[in-house]
């Protein structure tokens, strides 16, 4: 590990991952990163890797839109050996109630109105998109085909091998335990296998940020939360897009490999760091699936497993620097949307890390506004 | 029939050869969570119980670490695979 750098970016998920190599785009020369485990040990590597636009709040459709834009040519920019299995087969988001059929379509308005070409549909044209689908109570649906999903493993990889390609020095098993900062500046980075003097320091800790926070006095309003989720194992085809219901909880998705992954948000969850799995949520989340999409009855689960969520009390990322506060950036929150959001966030991270403008105004996602009250909850989340 | 080493299947869940598992390390995986991964060896319905030592005989070879250094991978209930259709009844057969 090298003992001085540019930037050293805490966190191997794909945040940190995504930071990591855009920083070296932008030609910052000494990138250092650090990560407690292996690549993908928290949130990334236990995620449904979906990715879509369509949003209910103007930022975190402007964020996906242009993280997609990003994910289209992202095979070609990071040159890696393995599929990204980025597939876009669209997203169906389920309408059960009054209160969401109104919600759908205020957010399809909203998504129209910034270029996102999502649509809604009838049950008819929603069975004509997923035939398995079980439309009985339904009151509609929209769906948005540039919606899709990636293999988050490859993805992360991708961007640590590409940033390893341009210079950078990822540690595995290193641990950050402190950060040093004196008269208002960032000095140095104090991990389990040495000290890194540094100017710069970047927050991509995912549900250990609040932790990595108080190293330098910032105390985050982050909570974590288990989300369970399951893999059956492969199949023929039965589903092209995402399916999703906010009103149940729940999506399921399709892998290209076969196998369908699906989870549950359950409002009951406690706050913490549990990433155990109940017996609970199989029965449950196979009781919801198969009246959903019946032909999954006969179709075998092969593991189940949890992650957590970061959730911030908008349900939007807390993106950028605090005050008073010289060579420190946080990229954290993601209130479970970091995934789809990586490549534009890593950019975000890099451009301000180098002074330059942001290719996204994201100035209202600083931690700020939950002091000031500026700021307006996500409607549209499992 | 297996015309080299490479060829020889050793996750036979998920058609994983030799071949791509000696890739994935020398692409610098050293564990077997890393290798399984990039290539999905142990995350077929058998859960690894086939391939695991399999992988991590090989990994210690090319690593030279001790086959109990290569870090031991998780395994994930259920152990094994069901069916959503019955998983679903179990409430309700619960509740009577
Ligand atoms: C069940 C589930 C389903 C999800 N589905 C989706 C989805 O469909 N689409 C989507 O976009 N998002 C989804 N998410 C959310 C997504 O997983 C996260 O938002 C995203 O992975 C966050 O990435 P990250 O890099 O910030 O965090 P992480 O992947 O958690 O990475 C943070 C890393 O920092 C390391 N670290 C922490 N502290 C230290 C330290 N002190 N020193 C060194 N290293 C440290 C950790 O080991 C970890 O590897 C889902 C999450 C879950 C749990
Ligand atoms: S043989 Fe590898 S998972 Fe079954």
């Amino acid at each position: 590990m090298r003992g001085t750098a540019d930037a050293v970016v805490i966190g191997g998920g794909v945040i940190g991952a995504s930071t990591a190599y855009n920083l070296l785009k932008l030609g910052m020369r000494d990138v250092v990163l650090c990560e407690k485990s292996t690549f993908c040990s928290g949130s990334t590597g236990r995620c449904g890797a979906g990715v879509r636009e369509q949003w209910g709040s103007k930022g975190n459709c402007l964020l996906a839109k242009a993280a997609i834009d990003r994910f289209e040519q992202l095979a070609d920019e990071l040159n890696y050996p393995h599929d990204l299995e980025f597939k876009q087969k669209g997203y169906l988001m389920l309408a059960h109630t009054e209160k969401e059929w109104d919600q759908f379509q205020k957010n399809v308005e909203l998504q129209n109105s910034v270029g996102i070409n999502a649509r809604l549909c009838t049950p008819e044209e929603a069975r004509q998109i997923v035939p398995a689908l079980n439309t009985e109570g339904m009151l509609g649906a929209t769906f948005n085909a540039r919606d899709g999903h990636a293999n988050p493993f490859h993805v992360t990889r991708a961007y640590l091998t590409a940033a390893e390609r341009l210079g950078a020095d990822i540690n595995y098993f290193t641990e950050v335990t402190g950060i040093e900062v004196s008269g208002g500046k960032v000095k140095s980075v104090i991990t389990d296998k040495g000290v890194i003097e540094t100017p710069l320091v970047i927050n991509a800790a995912g549900p250990w940020a609040k932790p990595v926070g108080e190293m330098v006095g910032v105390n985050l309003p982050l909570y974590t939360q288990r989300h369970q989720i399951l893999v059956t194992e492969p199949v023929g085809w039965l589903l092209d897009p995402m399916v999703m219901s906010f009103s149940i909880g729940i999506y399921c998705q399709q892998t290209p490999h076969g196998s369908l992954v699906m989870g549950i948000g359950d409002p009951q969850e406690p706050k913490g760091y549990d990433i155990g799995h109940s017996w609970q949520f199989l029965q449950e989340m196979c009781r919801i699936m198969t009246g959903l999409l019946p032909v999954l009855k006969d179709v075998r689960v092969v593991r189940q497993w949890s992650g957590l969520y970061t959730m911030t009390p908008d349900a939007h990322p807390i993106l950028g620097g605090v005050p008073g506060l010289d060579g420190y950036l946080q990229a954290v929150g993601f209130s479970g949307h970091g995934f789809m959001l990586a490549p534009v966030v890593g950019e975000i991270m890099a451009e301000m890390a180098m002074g330059r403008d942001t290719c996204l105004d994201v100035r209202n996602l600083d931690a700020g506004r939950f002091e000031r009250g500026e700021y307006n909850v996500e409607p549209s989340v499992v | 029939m297996a015309k080299t080493d490479d060829d020889i299947i050793v996750c036979r869940c998920e058609d994983v050869t030799l071949g791509e598992i000696r890739r994935a390390i020398a692409e610098g995986a050293t564990t077997i969570d890393e290798i399984r991964r990039i290539t999905r060896a142990g995350m077929g319905p058998c859960q690894g119980r086939t391939c695991r030592q399999l992988i991590a005989s090989e990994l210690a070879r090319k690593t030279g670490k001790p086959v109990a250094e290569v870090w031991p991978s998780t395994v994930r209930p259920p152990m094994k695979p069901i069916t959503m259709g019955s998983l679903a009844k179990i409430g309700e057969e619960g509740e009577e």
